[in-house]
């Protein structure tokens, strides 16, 4: 029994395996496989590190150091020759900083009268706190001799110095903060007077050429407005377009002209957009230069072709079985459609719809072109005011050349970011929870 | 009256309309609606088109002409004198009559009476109610103010009363015509159909206004630059933008190589990882695995590109730079950096970035699409499925993944906002790619932000710019929708 054992080494040294290449060809797939791998990992490490780097730096922005401090509304600094009953100029023009230097200088224990170490108080509070103390003064006129804490912001570098993110182990002279500065600074967050803050000022305040009161305000309500109009266009026009289109429309040159032309609009660049809407509605028509009305129109024709495109899919889906249905019970072409196969198709609709308009709200090129790139205080009552667009008040953020525009630029593409996951998911539940198989 | 509040009284005509002849329907086959031709909602809705069509298109046409016809009477009731005047200063002297109208409208009786006793106050009280005028203001100026605001007043109120009498027509024909035997839906209906060929052809329209804008505006461009020198000057430099000066250079090539050298690098970047990606999860990977990377791959896509061109100004080109100014050190001791922070390399690297899951969703799809006959057929002839994918799939896909690079090509050369911020604005014409060059895009932004002159060629420059870029993006589009169609075609 023992000889008929099979003996795989005898066997093979018998007659040895024509070597085809199996080892080779083993080695290419797993290579070939790797490769896919390293590819996906390498997109998605994209994804992170673009992620990650815009949160890391950015997150800082919803936080603002402010200061909070006693300030005594001295008579000697804001009306030193006792003259306001008669001349209204006084307050106005009063040299407000200088009692906010004092207030600081008196929780530090800087004497007011030594002229350099008060000298080294410059630049530590906000600029904003003249305008501050003003409205306060002048609101209530009664308060000048009287002490009150009030809060300020801190200056565009002592906020950045006290996140942390000025290195302060390099030169002195490189960087914007001295090391007395550093020493104050340090001094304050002891007392509890130099705190971070939350920031709300971040989200409500208009267009400013200082950091820390630049803020996000005008240019969401700028995309508000401008989404409010793409949407109140282009949804309706899309949808009839597409019910022609898919369920009227005659097969003939024509309707294929439309399609071919709607597939190619998908594809042109949006800054063509902007040359349109600047040559037609603003030099032709004679709209209003970056007003949030010409945003609008524009961005709905770019937004025009993803929604005939998602609605014509959607109608599709419907099955014929439902319109034959419908037919057959009586009802005319144009109920069948607006009775049936529409709401059957709404869900799809709707998801295209805010995927269209998540694209248009991140559209900057176009919104560069007419003119909403302009520095706007006050808040647009009416979208034919000028205003500015969230990723616009990005780019205009990112051209500033003062460090602490980076945080805010950073924070400013974490609200679009979050803005558009809002979207993306609501697009996304829809589906979920709306969709049908057939 | 303002046209919104004449609309808004209309659409009111209508609604009442609306629900007035709906009732009526009912009334005259007392409440047995089985008579009628149609449902009663149909004769109210007929109403409601009536009342509302005819009177909103009165309203926007008349509105137009009405403040045209306006313009003309004031103009020709201006002094002689300054009717002879050459045509731009006519307009300037219309202008500040017309800001001089808007003026008084908004000045309190008190400040009226200032300014009508004393013309030269008008300019400094004008200019506190934020209306600068150009020119001290005259008496004449004054009187056809007053003419321009009583003319304008009359028009509009004329207007109103015809359009609201043209709804209270439109909804009382409307009315008259109920009976059980009148077709109403068939009429709303027809209604309807054109409204949706209306919309369709919205599409169209925006193409002819694509087209039709960038030619005109071309075309006084090139009344001013001879095409010869655009197309083939290698010299950007358009110094400044005033009016009538032509000193400046305008040539294409340096903007349309940066164009094509930044696609290119990211291109180069963008299509092996997309596409072994896209192999990967249409061969190897599980359901679950495609589940969850595809998805995500796709948010790339769906970041605006303007948080790209931050990234690229803040992150990747000090990056670059940095990192290419440590590697000199440490070969050459020398710490020079030799890569730009604004370079082509910093552009087309994060534009590969985005441009990843285009070619990677794009290229699935293709590949998804080949008969699975072919790939089992390799299979079961003994090949393993790198090799089926390389000799079988890919060869038969190829075709279709050409016109999918062709499509993600064209985004690369029409994207802006990544390059703006990353690729600088120097019209360089060299070959590094460590140094900054510009694009098409940049320079149509770049010459049409700030403040705008439309005769100058500074500005009409972009127009030229901007036709280049759709023609060569079209031609890039039309040629691959017609390869992926004739492929999809060859195996439906």
């Amino acid at each position: 029994m023992t000889d008929a054992v099979f003996n795989p080494a005898a066997s093979s040294a018998a007659a040895p395996l024509r070597d085809i290449g199996i080892k080779r060809r083993r080695a290419a797939e797993k290579r070939f496989r790797a490769y896919g791998v390293a590819a996906i990992i390498i997109g998605l490490s994209f994804l992170v590190l673009l992620l990650v780097s815009i949160t890391s730096k950015g997150y800082t922005a919803f936080f603002q150091t402010k200061i909070t401090v006693p300030v005594e509304f001295s008579e000697k600094i804001i009306d030193p020759t006792n003259k306001r009953a008669t001349d209204p100029k006084v307050l106005i023009t009063a040299n407000y900083p200088n009692l906010a230097r004092d207030a600081v200088a008196k929780v530090v224990g800087i004497d007011p009268k030594d002229r350099p170490a008060i000298a080294r108080l410059k630049g530590f509070v906000s600029d904003g706190v003249r305008a501050q103390l003003r409205d306060m003064v002048l609101a209530n006129p009664d308060i000048i001799g009287k002490t009150v804490p009030v809060t300020f912001l801190a200056s565009a570098n002592i906020d950045s110095a006290y996140k942390g993110q000025i290195d302060l182990t390099s030169a002195e002279a490189n960087r914007k903060v001295s090391d007395s500065q550093v020493e104050i600074m340090n001094k304050l967050s002891e007392a509890g007077v130099l705190r971070e803050h939350f920031n709300p000022a971040f989200f409500i305040s208009g267009a400013s050429s200082r950091p820390e009161a630049a803020g996000l305000g005008v240019a969401i309500l700028g995309s508000i407005y401008t989404m409010l109009i793409v949407l109140a266009l282009a949804l309706p026009i899309g949808v009839c377009a597409s019910i022609y289109l898919e369920e009227f429309a005659p097969k003939n040159r024509w309707t294929d002209l439309i399609e071919v032309n709607i597939n190619n609009l998908a594809a042109v660049p949006s800054i063509v957009y902007g040359l349109l809407g600047l040559s037609i509605f603003i030099n032709f028509m004679g709209m209003p230069r970056s007003a949030s009305i010409v945003g609008g129109f524009v961005l709905a024709l770019m937004t025009l072709p993803t929604i005939i495109i998602a609605t014509r899919a959607a109608l599709k889906a419907v099955p014929p079985s439902i319109r034959a249905a419908a037919l057959g019970l009586g009802a005319s072409k144009m109920q069948t459609v607006s009775h049936h196969v529409l709401p059957l198709a709404m869900p799809g609709i709707l998801t295209g719809t805010i995927i269209g308009l998540a694209n248009a709200l991140g559209e900057t090129a176009p919104l560069l072109l007419i003119g909403m790139v302009a520095f706007v205080v006050d808040y647009p009552t009416t979208p034919f005011e000028p205003a500015t667009a969230l990723p616009v008040q990005i780019y205009m953020w990112a051209n500033e050349a003062e460090r602490a525009f980076v945080e805010r630029t950073s924070g400013a593409i974490i609200v679009l970011l979050i803005f558009l996951i809002i979207m993306n998911f609501a697009a996304i539940l829809l589906r979920r929870r709306f969709e049908r198989r057939w | 009256m303002g046209s919104a509040s004449v609309f808004l009284i209309i659409v009111v005509i209508s609604l009442v309309a609306y629900y007035l002849t709906r009732s009526r329907s009912v009334a005259v086959v007392n409440g047995d609606v089985r008579k009628l031709h149609s449902r009663p909602s149909y004769f109210g809705a007929h109403a409601a088109i009536w009342a509302i069509l005819p009177a909103t298109l009165f309203l926007i046409v008349a509105t137009n002409v009405g403040s045209n016809f306006v313009e003309r009477s004031v103009r020709a009731s201006l002094p002689a004198e300054h009717l002879v005047k050459p045509q731009n200063e006519q307009d300037i002297i219309y202008g500040m009559v017309r800001s001089i109208a808007t003026g008084f409208d908004r000045l309190s009786t008190e400040e009226r009476a200032v300014v009508d006793g004393d013309i030269t106050k008008l300019k400094s009280v004008l200019g506190s109610k934020g209306l600068p005028l150009a020119q001290d203001p005259q008496p004449f100026m004054v009187d056809a103010a007053k003419h321009l605001t009583s003319a304008t007043t009359t028009s509009h109120w004329i207007i109103a009363v015809a359009s609201i009498l043209i709804a209270l027509g439109g909804a009382y024909f409307s009315y008259t015509r109920v009976s059980p035997t009148f077709r109403a839906r068939n009429n709303v209906e027809r209604f309807m159909l054109w409204a949706l060929i209306l919309s369709s052809t919205i599409a169209i329209l925006t193409t002819f206004g694509i087209v039709g804008s960038l030619i005109t505006e071309t075309m006084r461009f090139f009344g001013q630059v001879s095409p010869v020198n655009f197309f083939f000057g290698t010299v950007w430099d358009p110094r400044f933008s005033t009016s009538g000066s032509t000193s400046g250079q305008f040539g294409l090539i340096p903007l349309l190589l940066g164009t094509m050298y930044i696609a290119l690098v990211a291109m180069l970047i963008a299509v092996p990882i997309g596409l072994f990606a896209a192999i990967y999860m249409a061969e190897y990977a599980s359901r679950q695995i495609r589940s969850v990377v595809k998805p995500l791959l796709e948010i790339l896509a769906g970041i605006p590109t303007i948080v790209y061109g931050f990234f690229a100004l803040v992150t990747i080109g000090p990056f670059f730079r940095d990192f290419s100014a440590g590697l000199w050190g440490a070969l050459s001791g020398n710490y020079t950096n030799f890569i730009e922070a604004q370079s082509v390399l910093t552009a087309g690297f994060v534009m590969s970035i985005r441009l990843i899951p285009f070619v990677s969703s794009l290229s699935d799809d293709i590949i998804t699409a080949v008969p699975r006959a072919m790939r089992d057929g390799s299979l079961g002839l003994g090949a393993t499925r790198s090799e089926t994918m390389k000799r079988v799939i890919l060869p038969a896909a190829l075709p279709g993944i050409m016109g999918a690079l062709l499509l993600t090509g064209s985004r690369a050369i029409g994207e802006t906002m990544i390059v703006v911020l990353a690729a600088g604005v120097a019209a360089n014409l060299q070959f590094s790619p460590f140094e900054p060059m510009t694009t098409i895009t940049v320079k149509i932004v770049n010459q049409l932000t700030g403040d705008l002159e439309f005769n100058s060629p500074q500005t009409l420059v972009a127009f030229a710019l901007g036709i280049t870029l759709f023609v060569l993006t079209l031609i890039m589009n039309v040629y691959a929708l017609y390869i992926v169609r004739k492929y999809r075609e060859q195996y439906e």
